[in-house]
């Protein structure tokens, strides 16, 4: 019992981490229509901006997190208006093959100014807190609120705000929100900004959690592809549930196999989930 | 001044052209009709005028300003606001949602417009927090054309606002828009109830193989032998 509470808390760990991986996913997905094989690498690209700040100039690291936000929304907009924009107009697979070679490059620049090796946020032993049998490392706990905090907020802005609004309805019918006046450009820069800002976060929390390594986002890329398509992808609160779902699994399947296959479990959700309801947990815009 | 003037207008999708050389106008709070065959081209030339299509040759011109060139996004901005026959709502969003969509480009107090929409079609009031996917063809079209009217535009485009509508709500459909019409928006619209439209309309257009083919005033046109024989069902 308590190595199955354990595992669930790692899950939630896990699984708030690739929900702000997998809202981005599913935004992007929801207003350009490609999947954004560079996500991961936005994710490394973060950790690494949060690095920087950590090493470079003594910052903590929970004052480091936004400047890293801001360095990922930068980040993606740049990219989107260097490359995708170029793109708008061509097939998706087009687009996706591109973000492929955006990934292979943002990783290669991390390589270079960062080196191929570990890295760690602070070294040393961190005091757990326990709670009975079980072991809750602070920062845990931290990514955890951290998580619950950016999607709130991130409903907020979808739900609340104009700029939010028009998010929803171009991912809802892109022709109507042309017609009604909607800039798209302008949105599809927001879509960016937000995704490439909550895929920083995921980066730092999940250097937090493990370690920095040029391939960290890149590894995670899978589960929170999965997370976003069982959610059903264009559904931002959707890859909500898909996350914890996916988080959850790899982490409880350790219980009967080899920890080492857990990205395989994730593949299998997604597998499954295409094969038996395409259209994800919640009806997707797929 | 003319509110519309489509002159001379060859396009079509980027292919091979659907409309050869036609011409059009709207009269300011004029309500003018499009019927024809199917395949004449009557959405194409709709759309023709809100920038969704290729025009290789003629103009658009809107209170004569050259309008050609713009894109629908432009064209929103001068006072033109277009109603799609299909998917003309966002079916996630909520009805009020919808409607500020509508008012995206505004950046005074959409409130009083929303009452005033709401004002008029009271159905959307009752239902302002109802998502637009769950609601019946009738009272999407409402909605479709509640949003196009939060920019309170000159002239309002609607293609086929009857199409699938039983008919209560095709009644009911037209008399609104006679009411947007009397209200002093000027109105171009694609019909395939042709004796309907025609009997409320002030002018109608008989497109066929994507040329003007007949223009006179509904009256005149419901009289028409010819356009008795093709389209009013003898």
């Amino acid at each position: 019992m308590t190595e199955f509470l354990q595992l669930v808390i790692y899950g939630v760990v896990l699984g708030s981490i690739l929900t702000l991986g997998a809202i981005g996913v599913s935004l992007i997905y929801g207003i350009l229509r490609f999947a954004h094989f560079a996500h991961g690498d936005i994710m490394t690209m973060g950790a690494y901006f949060a690095f920087a700040l950590v090493v470079g100039l003594g910052f903590p690291i929970w004052a480091s997190a936004p400047f890293a936000v801001v360095g990922g929304a930068l980040l993606a907009i740049a990219i989107d208006q260097t490359v995708y924009r170029r793109l708008r107009r061509v097939q998706p697979i087009i687009l996706l093959i591109s973000s492929f070679g955006i990934a292979i490059a943002l990783r290669s620049v991390v390589q270079l100014i960062w080196g191929p090796h570990n890295q760690v946020y602070a070294s040393g032993i961190q005091m757990p807190y326990r709670l009975g049998d079980l072991v809750i490392k602070p920062d845990h706990v931290w990514i955890v609120l951290g998580a619950v905090v950016l999607v709130t907020a991130l409903h907020l802005f979808l739900t609340r705000t104009k700029m939010g609004k028009a998010m929803r309805a171009m991912s809802d019918n892109m022709d109507l929100a042309l017609v009604s006046g909607i800039p798209s450009e302008r949105v599809i820069m927001v879509t960016w900004a937000v995704g490439g800002g909550l895929a920083a976060v995921a980066g730092v929390f999940l250097g937090m959690d493990t370690r920095l390594h040029p391939v960290m986002g890149w590894s995670l890329l899978l589960p929170v592809f999965a997370a976003a398509i069982l959610g059903g992808i264009g559904r931002p609160y959707g890859a909500i549930a898909g996350g914890m779902v996916i988080g959850l699994s790899m982490e409880l399947s350790t219980m009967v196999i080899n920890p080492t296959y857990k990205p395989a479990v994730a593949f299998a959700l997604m597998v499954l989930m295409l094969v038996v309801r395409p259209q994800g947990l919640f009806k997707g815009n797929a | 001044m003319t509110l519309l003037a489509i002159e001379g207008l060859t396009g079509g999708y980027g292919g091979a052209d659907i409309l050869h050389g036609v011409d059009l106008r709207v009269e300011p709070g004029e309500m003018v009709v499009i019927i024809g065959p199917n395949g004449a081209g009557k959405s194409t030339l709709m759309k023709a005028a809100f920038g969704l299509v290729k025009i290789r040759e003629g103009a658009v011109l809107f209170e004569r300003r050259d309008i050609t060139p713009l894109r629908p996004d432009q064209i929103v901005r001068q006072g033109i606001s277009y109603v799609p026959q299909e998917n003309n709502v966002f079916p996630s969003l909520s009805v009020e949602e919808n409607l500020e969509m509508g008012a995206f480009i505004r950046t005074d107090d959409i409130r009083p417009q929303l009452e005033r929409i709401y004002n008029f079609f009271p159905r959307l009031g009752e239902r302002r927090d109802q998502i637009a996917g769950s609601m019946s063809g009738g009272e999407r079209q409402m909605l479709a054309m509640g949003r196009a009217l939060m920019l309170d535009p000159k002239l309002l485009l609607l293609d086929e606002p009857t199409a699938g509508l039983s008919p209560l709500f095709i009644d009911q459909t037209f008399e609104r828009i006679r009411k947007i019409n009397e209200a002093g928006i000027g109105i171009l619209m694609v019909e395939q109830n042709a004796k309907q439209a025609l009997a409320v309309c002030d002018r109608g257009y008989v497109l066929t193989m994507g040329r003007n083919r007949i223009d006179d005033t509904g009256a005149n046109l419901l009289a028409n032998k010819d356009v008795a024989e093709m389209f009013l069902g003898g």
